[in-house]
């Protein structure tokens, strides 16, 4: 059942998809327009989809457009940062923090300057844009700079309290987002702070624990609900990834003794790794991984895509039960 | 130059000779590091630090400060030295540049160091950062200026071009960027690795003010600086021509010392060198 603690939206398995996280984004851009005159958008021609064009047209003289130059993007940004404003830079995720990866890591994370580094498009979820667009290594990229913090919502909602956690941290920041629309989880009654995991789906005496991260959030939800009745779960929303929730972590893993891990994005260097590697060091057990196995995405739906690549419910489900019968052959 | 007198013209040339001794001293020391590129824009740092910047070596964080950013990181060394020579830090230190624990890194990190206004090192980049920083401070109307030092080689990067479209576009009049035209870089000369020329015109197209100025002539520094100031609507550009190495006769042209220090031995005939003014005088510290 979902744990009334987090005060998630009521029937959340009956409602539709009715926003993206870079939804949630541009939503609470606008609103720190209003309450932070320090904070400004610098963006690389892509205003409309990555949702910051409100806010540049209710303050543009807090917009600043580099054109199509994303290694520009990080070193305009790290140049007003260094002299007291909050950028938030926004792209696609492949291009930053993908193409200006050597400019974030020298000019803000070595520097230690404030800018957020708002990734769009992650994941094969983009769909017919293919491979090119579909940012499935960024956690990696962003998560092994020193100084640099990793956030990736499930929802719209979460994105909009992220973002403004964003803005009041004083630190270099990676906001992840998805395109396309999502199942809304969180309400605004939900809490959040950054490095805080939270347990969503709290099943009576947990045998799996599953950690988490962005939309697909929601398919482990609908996951947990599929395989109730023979294996009872935690669903854990790991929202930032950098710097894990070790406590939270560390507790789910030794309380089921089994671990499933949720990202769309390489297995390689994202979420999963990061667990697996917390994990090793504290409390070794068994993890069944989910995410993309070394590949590049292609043209699709997002269902097409993610049935095909195992990244949705039903795989989810699958990768439960195997890690159920490890731990419990192993023992 | 009108307004900078004979006398203050030799001062800051002492300074830059002072401050060349201080590189050799330096990077023989530390064992590795660049030493063309920092002897060569030897006059230019005199020049910022003795006349041009705004700044107070006691409080480095002075908000109104002219900011300084090194795009070409490698030759910190100069930097180092001039910081030193104007009493950011004692010349003491300039000997722990790139040892275990030191605040002068071997490429300038600026939270290690009070002074340094950005980290930098991989090339390409200072431009973008500059021109962010010039841009945040004329939204809240703020009146110091920004100055960009470049080396020819990182012209190369499109990073630069990038930052060269961007600070044409949007006018800024307060940065005014400074390039080190040596002709050399790692691997031969800039225009056998990859021609630059013409790079006046090619600034003037991305709607940059352009000057030349003899790298080596304080008061050409100087005067290029005060009508930098005078511009509205364009950041300027100062093509500065320096020799690599200059101050020793071994070392001028060569490129070769883009990236290598001096040996003890050398460091030896090279302060010589300097200190006698290529053996016309008779020095005191022999």
């Amino acid at each position: 059942m979902c744990n009334p603690n987090a005060k998630l939206l009521d029937n959340l398995f009956d409602a539709a998809p009715v926003a993206s996280t870079r939804d949630g984004f541009g939503e609470a851009l606008l609103a720190l327009g209003e309450s932070n005159k320090d904070v400004v958008v610098v963006c690389a021609d892509l205003a409309e989809s990555t949702r910051v064009l409100p806010f540049k047209e209710k303050y543009p003289n807090r917009y600043v457009e580099v054109g199509v130059a994303e290694q520009n993007l990080a070193g305009v940004a790290a140049g007003l940062a260094a002299y007291g404003k909050i950028p938030f830079i926004a792209s696609y995720a492949t291009f930053s923090p993908g193409r200006n990866n050597e400019q974030i890591r020298t000019a803000i994370s070595l520097n230690n300057v404030p800018v957020k580094v708002c990734g769009m498009h992650a994941g094969v979820s983009v769909g017919p844009d293919g491979a090119t667009h579909q940012a499935l290594e960024d956690i990696a990229l962003m998560r092994v700079q020193p100084n640099m913090t990793v956030i990736s919502p499930c929802d719209a909602e979460e994105a909009r309290k992220a973002t403004l956690a964003a803005a009041a941290y004083d630190g270099p920041v990676y906001l992840r987002f998805s395109r396309e629309k999502s199942n809304g989880i969180t309400t605004t009654e939900t809490p959040f702070a950054i490095g805080k995991a939270q347990v969503l789906w709290a099943g009576e005496q947990p045998q799996v624990a599953v950690f988490a991260t962005g939309p697909l959030v929601f398919a482990a939800l609908a996951a947990a609900k599929q395989v109730e009745g023979e294996c009872s779960v935690s669903i854990i929303n790991i929202a930032t990834i950098k710097p894990l929730d070790r406590e939270a972590i560390i507790t789910a893993a030794t309380q089921t003794g089994a671990v499933v891990t949720v990202e769309e994005h390489q297995i390689a260097g994202g979420l999963g790794s990061a667990i697996a590697e917390l994990l090793a060091e504290t409390h070794p057990v068994p993890v069944e991984f989910v995410g993309m196995r070394d590949q590049f995405g292609q043209s699709g739906t997002p269902e097409e895509l993610l049935r095909h690549y195992h990244m949705d419910a039903a795989s989810i489900a699958r990768a439960i039960q195997k890690v159920y019968t490890r731990k419990t052959t192993t023992v | 130059m009108s307004m900078l007198g004979e006398a203050r013209v030799r001062e800051i040339e002492a300074k830059a000779e002072a401050i060349r001794e201080t590189i050799i001293e330096m990077l023989t020391a530390a064992g590795s590091g660049h030493t063309a590129g920092p002897m060569g824009m030897a006059d230019i740092f005199a020049a910022l630090y003795f006349h041009i910047l705004k700044h107070n070596p006691l409080n480095p964080e002075w908000d109104e400060r002219d900011r300084l950013f090194l795009s070409n990181g490698h030759t910190v060394p100069v930097r180092y030295a001039a910081m030193a020579h104007a009493g950011y830090f004692p010349l003491t230190e300039c000997l722990t540049l790139r040892k275990f624990g030191s605040r002068l890194q071997g490429h300038p990190e600026r939270l290690r160091l009070p002074g340094l206004e950005s980290t930098s090192g991989p090339l390409g980049e200072g431009l973008s950062q500059a021109a962010g920083y010039a841009l945040g401070a004329r939204m809240d109307g703020k009146r110091f200026r920004v100055f960009c030092m470049m080396s020819d080689g990182e012209q190369d990067a499109g990073n630069i071009w990038e930052a060269a479209m961007f600070a044409g576009n949007n006018k800024l009049s307060n940065l005014t960027a400074i390039i080190d035209r040596n002709n050399i870089q790692i691997g031969g000369l800039t225009e056998s690795v990859m021609p630059l020329e013409n790079l006046r015109q090619k600034y003037e197209a991305f709607n940059w003010h352009v000057l030349e100025v003899d790298g080596h002539d304080i008061a050409q520094i100087v005067e290029a600086v005060e009508t930098a100031r005078a511009i509205v609507e364009r950041p300027t550009v100062i093509i500065a021509r320096t020799i690599p190495g200059k101050g020793i006769k071994e070392m001028e042209y060569d490129y070769l010392w883009h990236g290598k220090s001096p040996t003890k031995d050398e460091a030896k005939r090279f302060l010589n060198e300097l200190r006698t003014l290529g053996g016309t005088i008779t020095s005191e510290h022999q």
